[in-house]
């Protein structure tokens, strides 16, 4: 293992470098669900969208030998679920949250069914940038290593968070999602602001989903999500709904997947499947302290959740 | 008056079964798309869950911990509440059940199966019944919490069975030390079926009586429909959350003891194999029914029971199942924006019941327009 020639010191690196790898699925799927929610509906349903880019993205690497063709396919097939999503979810009566649980299934089962013949062969993975020079330890090299997917969604969360603020398409996106009726006031139609939301949400998540197969773990198989999607959606209240936080919360998430690895690689075995349970403690912590049931979070918008 | 009685429960009978129709021509294109035919498709799915006496007992023995774990979302349903921590439930309540099993393991058997069961029911409940408290008292989202749960619960599985309870002849699968064969649960007698089933089928009966002919299921229902009324008319609502979330865990939690105890004999890996989602599954189709809950649990039983063969003789990956489960799913949610639509179900105009239709009566039963 490489972190052993750097002992001790390999373990800050290693949480360092699974902060990069790790984040950057939890940036692309936060700030899809922070833009669907912007709309005000809930997509719990990103788990299967996550697991369908990585298996479209690995499988089109694989076939056409084009990785950066991978990332636009998974991106197409988040497009593909996020029709169904946004179409089914504002059916009256239909509870959104529910619909993301049989997107969940229905997203997976579809992943698994089509992934089949891919989890063996390798496909071509996405090129890194590397920053260390050639001379470095081994370690300190595979930490800096730094994937172009991750730039994008460090440019996206800003980005985001300018459209939201200063565009005339952000105004709409969050008019609809704090007071429907005073975006249909303004002529919108909730519908289609609140598709396209979910839409563009979803083809972010299938991004994030090409991330896993294609940078890190960089294979394809049926575990290789483990809940990012849904924990999207608690990181976008942990994040206030603010795009920039979401890059806050997706490294310090990163981060906190990293740790079991990184401990067990300077030998620390005892508890490792606890440490990496340490995303999920550390959202259910988070979200005890911040929820309160005196007042509603600063930020939420007005409508998220509630029927058309 | 009693005919839109009728008819609306026609219509609640009916559209939840025309969904599972519907995902089935669904999902016959989507065999006939990946290449498989579909009428052998279906042919098989018959053969292998409902056509013969022994492959029925094998829908019997999945449809057991379904009903189960449906009841973990169908019960916190009634008050609003979405819970999905059905798989989080289940692996405790295995865990619970097999800590007891192993501690008491020199009792009588009657003794051993009793306290595995309420070993079980007292983990699982306690786990979902934290759910509901930090719903009520901490405003916490009850999906979002007890999903996590589901992600916390196996990482514990996998520690315990990788470490402090490993017994270290599991060499390829690790798991706990078996339960000794004398306290497994027996099968009924003349059958391949375990006793689950009738757990299950005792526990979807008395979930039924207790939400729809009990105070408690009555303030239960108000607290759901409106909560400032529930709160203005005195009820005790963060009480009634914690109590229906825990019986709704310890009924999951029941469901591992099942699995454990009837079919693995430890606690390993296998506890999570998509009852909890199959559960989750059950309830949306059933309405949150109990009653209802118990008979689809042995529909979505026979799905599940179907994956072998799907693989075996039409070479459709095992996650086939998986997607006809997304489909059957999204379709039902879809059929939930379809009542009161179809004309059918509509009441008639109070002139075609009763041709001199009096004024109705205020405290009659009214007559919903949507």
């Amino acid at each position: 293992m490489a972190a052993e020639a750097l002992g001790w010191w390999g373990v800050p690196l290693a949480i360092a470098a699974g902060t990069m790898r790790g984040g950057t699925p939890f940036l692309f799927v936060s700030l899809g669900e922070c833009l669907t929610e912007k709309s005000g509906k809930i997509n719990l349903g990103l788990e299967g969208t996550l697991l369908m880019g990585a298996m479209s993205a690995y499988a089109i690497s694989y076939l056409t030998g084009s990785p950066w063709l991978g990332v636009l396919v998974a991106g197409i097939a988040g497009v593909f679920l996020g029709l169904i999503h946004g179409w089914l979810s504002q059916q009256p009566r239909v509870n959104d949250v529910a619909v993301g649980i049989a997107m969940i299934v229905f997203g997976s089962g579809l992943a698994f069914f089509l992934g089949k013949p891919f989890i063996q062969p390798s496909a071509p993975q996405l090129a890194t940038i590397n920053l260390a020079a050639a001379g470095a330890p081994p370690a300190l090299q595979s930490a800096l290593q730094i994937s172009p997917l991750f730039l994008l969604g460090v440019a996206i969360a800003p980005f985001l968070h300018w459209f939201f603020k200063s565009t005339r398409w952000g105004l709409f996106i969050r008019a609809v999602g704090d007071s429907p009726d005073a975006a249909r006031a303004m002529g919108l139609s909730i519908f289609n602001v609140r598709m396209l939301s979910v839409v563009a949400g979803s083809f972010l998540a299938g991004i994030g989903g090409a991330s896993l197969s294609l940078y890190y773990p960089g294979v394809w198989t049926e575990r290789i999500s483990s809940g990012q999607g849904l924990m999207a959606v608690a990181l976008v209240i942990f994040a206030r709904w603010n795009p920039i936080q979401c890059l806050w919360a997706s490294l310090l998430f990163g981060g906190a997947q990293a740790l079991g690895p990184a401990l067990q690689s300077v030998g620390i075995e005892q508890g490792y499947y606890l440490f990496n349970a340490a995303p999920y403690i550390l959202t259910l912590i988070i979200m005890i302290i911040t929820c309160s049931p005196k007042r509603t979070l600063t930020g939420v918008p007005g409508a998220l959740g509630t029927d058309n | 008056m009693v005919t839109h009685v009728w008819r609306r429960k026609l219509e609640s009978a009916c559209l939840p079964i025309a969904a599972v129709l519907a995902s089935l021509v669904l999902f016959g294109i989507f065999c006939a798309v990946v290449g498989a035919n579909p009428f052998e498709v279906y042919g098989s799915i018959w053969k292998a869950a409902f056509g013969r006496w022994t492959s029925f007992q094998n829908t019997l023995i999945r449809a057991a911990p379904l009903m189960l774990s449906a009841l973990c979302t169908a019960l916190p349903a009634r008050l609003g509440l979405v819970i999905i921590g059905n798989e989080g439930a289940l692996v405790v309540g295995g865990i619970g059940a097999v800590a007891l099993g192993l501690g008491i393991s020199t009792a009588p058997p009657l003794v051993v199966q009793i306290g595995m069961a309420i070993a079980a029911m007292v983990a699982g409940g306690l786990w979902i019944g934290a759910v509901g408290a930090l719903r009520h008292y901490r405003a916490v989202n009850e999906t979002i919490s007890s999903l996590l749960l589901n992600y916390i619960a196996i990482a514990l599985l996998n520690h315990l069975v990788g470490g402090p309870m490993r017994d270290p002849s599991s060499l390829n699968k690790p798991a706990t030390y078996p339960i000794a064969a004398v306290n497994m649960l027996q099968s009924i007698p003349g059958t391949r079926v375990h006793w689950g089933l009738v757990y299950g089928l005792v526990a979807c009966v008395i979930a039924y009586f207790l939400i729809q002919r009990t105070t408690f299921g009555f303030a239960a229902r108000t607290a759901g429909g409106n909560i400032r009324a529930a709160r203005i008319a005195g009820l005790p609502v963060g009480k009634l959350t914690v109590a229906i979330c825990f019986l709704a865990g310890s009924c999951a939690g029941l469901a591992g003891m099942v699995e454990v105890a009837a079919v693995h004999g430890t606690a390993n890996e296998s506890l999570n194999a998509g009852y909890g989602y199959g559960g989750i599954l059950v309830a949306f189709i059933a309405r949150h029914n109990p009653l209802a809950a118990a008979l689809v649990s042995v529909l979505v039983g026979g799905i599940l029971a179907s994956g072998g063969i799907l693989q075996r003789t039409h070479g459709l990956p095992d996650a086939t199942v998986l997607v006809f489960q997304g489909l059957v799913f999204l379709v039902v949610l879809y059929s939930e924006s379809l009542y009161g639509k179809l004309p059918f179900f509509r009441e008639k105009p109070a002139a075609m019941v009763a041709p001199p239709a009096p004024p109705p009566s205020p405290g009659q039963e009214p007559v919903v327009v949507s």
